[in-house]
């Protein structure tokens, strides 16, 4: 079966500063994929490579078998899905105007989306629990059910792929865990879901896979519970960790002991 | 809830639709009644019939222009009964017809051009001024004036400077590096303030006793002495830019998104931003190449439609569109009806939009 996703030796500078080192890697239908790593890290230029948005990497990244530095926003929009971690709001919009902006890139030439797209933003507003929402103000939402519609756009694009770009990050603990709790559920619909993520616990906790990227590079590849283990939390946060295992999972539980000033490689 | 869901199915409210309409007869409420305003009085008949009868002459000159298809000669379309006078058929059709006509395409254009450059720079601030646009014009039309040249070569110097202006500050901003929005209002910027030095220096060498006062009236901004081959000439480069907008209005609302997450929902960015760039830059040029500065209305328009109506393009562009006309065509009939003199309109617009804007501001909720 071929890889919804596959990425093979991709680099990528700013100018002379080599972000990615040749990042290798490929993700089939139904996983969910965490990337770890430190800010600076270059998660999101890893991101952005591989939604397209950052033309002139070196080597190959293909989505369902085609490369994606050689396809139209339209045919990459068709194919993989992108939920940022912020929204910024110029001008307020309907939750439905949202997510039907989801559906643009089946909408034709000067045309504007018409019932089947409609129909598709309702249906995924319905999927995430939500349609309730339709006519609220996007802005007006707390963070946790604005992360809910701006997944519900990346469902209403219809495609089997979603990136999200930390998408817990800014939300409270009970949303955290509820948001992923959304996205785990995804994933066993059949989705393909990667995502980046600063909370190695969720982690361990939600995902089916756990890549860790360090200095451009993949440290590890595997499994949650062989990949993350004490040393490699050090190396990618410089933070000495204990694993407890409990009834209800794994803990990675922090020490705190003594008082270390920022270890040398640790970017704040 | 669940029944407006059930019948309108494109996502668009029903009350939305009925703020249209209710634009729509405002539009054609203040089209007609400005017709009566001015100190030559005359009926609602002989209104519709003086209307008829011009329309009926346009389309015979369409028809015989057209090189008389399948041999069909026109002379009367239609019988109309000549209840009015030769003055008054001059008054209505020659003198408040244009420049009715006009108010309302300029009010249109500038608001259209306004709500666009909002979206496109995603600032709230943005108006048709933004890339340099009117001041090109500006320059355009002082040169002219300085040269003593005719009516229309006044227009078509403005109209061409401000393209030429607008021409400068995007090859300027797309070959800056950064983020192309960023550069491109930085290039406005500078440009504008160019020209507007030029413009200066213009009315600094012009003879004070009467291309001084011409250059000046003329950057005030008016639609006295509006004649209708002003019109045509206005109204090709209005519909080549009005029409493509209107297409492509749901796409603008992706614009405001941002470069990134437009990009990632399957917009071609550039291309779209390019061409809403150019159409707003050409309705903005025709307007003020036949009008001279009228400020505000491309700033003060959008945000109140936005209010009446929503941030959705799709209805928020044809909103503008409908209420700059009407909007436009209030603030000129004030101005040439108020005093005995004639106001200046781009005075009027200011005086009315700077206050209406600062009320709008302060009010709970205000902002975008």
């Amino acid at each position: 079966m071929t890889p919804v996703l596959s990425a093979e030796d991709v680099r990528f500078s700013y100018g002379k500063n080599e972000i990615l080192h040749g990042v290798n890697f490929s993700a089939r239908q139904g996983e969910l994929i965490a990337v770890l790593g430190p800010n600076g890290a270059g998660k999101s230029t890893l991101f952005r490579c591989l939604l397209g948005l950052l033309n002139g990497y070196r080597g190959s990244i293909r989505i369902e078998g085609r490369e994606v530095g050689a396809m139209q926003p339209r045919e990459i929009a068709g194919r993989v899905a992108y939920i940022p971690q912020t929204h910024t709001h110029t001008f307020h919009y309907t939750v439905l105007e949202m997510v039907l902006m989801g559906t643009t890139h089946r909408v034709r030439g000067l045309r504007s989306p018409g019932e089947a797209e409609t129909a598709a933003a309702r249906g995924a507003l319905a999927q995430m629990g939500i349609a309730g929402m339709e006519r609220r103000s996007f802005t007006r939402l707390s963070g946790g059910e604005q992360q809910l519609v701006l997944i519900a756009r990346a469902l209403a694009q219809g495609t089997r792929l979603l990136i999200m770009d930390e998408p817990t990050s800014s939300l409270d603990y009970g949303n955290q865990l509820r948001v992923m709790q959304r996205v785990q559920a995804l994933a066993r619909q059949g989705y393909m879901i990667l995502l980046s993520s600063h909370n190695p616990q969720q982690a361990l906790l939600f995902a089916d896979r756990i890549l860790a990227l360090h200095d451009g590079v993949i440290l590890a590849d595997g499994a949650p519970r062989e990949v993350i283990t004490p040393a490699l939390l050090q190396t990618l946060y410089g933070i000495a960790t204990r694993l407890a295992d409990t009834e209800e999972g794994r803990l990675i539980v922090p020490l705190l002991k003594e008082d270390p000033p920022c270890s040398a490689g640790t970017k704040i | 809830m669940k029944a407006s869901a059930a019948k309108h199915n494109t996502g668009l409210s029903a009350g939305g639709a009925a703020r249209l309409w209710a634009l729509v007869l405002l539009l054609l409420a203040v089209f007609f009644g400005s017709f009566f305003l001015g100190r030559y009085g005359i009926s609602p008949l002989q209104l519709l019939a003086m209307l008829a009868e011009g329309l009926q002459r346009a389309l015979s000159a369409v028809v015989n222009w057209a090189g008389r298809p399948f041999g069909f000669s026109v002379e009367r379309l239609f019988a109309v009964p000549v209840i009015w006078t030769p003055v008054m058929e001059t008054i209505v059709l020659n003198i408040r017809l244009p420049r009715i006509l006009m108010a309302c395409l300029v009010g249109c254009c500038l608001s259209t051009a306004g709500a666009c450059y909002q979206g496109v720079f995603q600032n709230p601030m943005a108006a048709p001024d933004l890339l340099g646009a009117s001041t090109g014009a500006c320059f355009g039309a002082a040169l002219a004036i300085l040269y003593g040249a005719s009516s229309a070569m006044i227009t078509l110097s403005a109209f061409g400077f401000s393209l030429l202006t607008v021409l400068l500050v995007f090859v300027i901003g797309q070959r800056a590096p950064g983020q192309k929005t960023v550069t491109l209002i930085l290039a406005g910027i500078m440009v504008s303030s160019l020209f507007s030095a030029g413009t200066s220096y213009i009315k600094l060498v012009a003879d004070p006793g009467s291309k001084l006062p011409e250059i000046t009236y003329w950057l005030m901004g008016s639609l006295s002495g509006t004649r209708g081959y002003e019109i045509a000439f206005a109204l090709l480069p209005m519909a080549l830019g009005l029409l493509p907008l209107l297409c492509l209005r749901w796409r603008l609302n992706l614009l405001t998104l941002g470069e990134e997450e437009a990009r990632a929902l399957g917009v071609n960015t550039a291309l779209l931003r390019l061409i809403v760039v150019v159409c707003s830059t050409l309705i903005t040029a025709a307007s003020v190449a036949v009008s001279g500065l009228i400020g505000w209305v491309g700033l003060v328009i959008p945000h109140l439609c936005r209010r009446y109506i929503g941030n959705d393009y799709r209805r928020l562009l044809p909103a503008t569109m409908l209420f700059g006309a009407a909007f436009l065509l209030v603030v000129d009939n004030i101005s040439r009806n108020l005093l005995a003199v004639e106001i200046p309109i781009g005075i009027l617009t200011a005086f009315i939009g700077a206050p209406f804007f600062i009320y709008l501001m302060s009010q709970k909720g205000g902002g975008a």
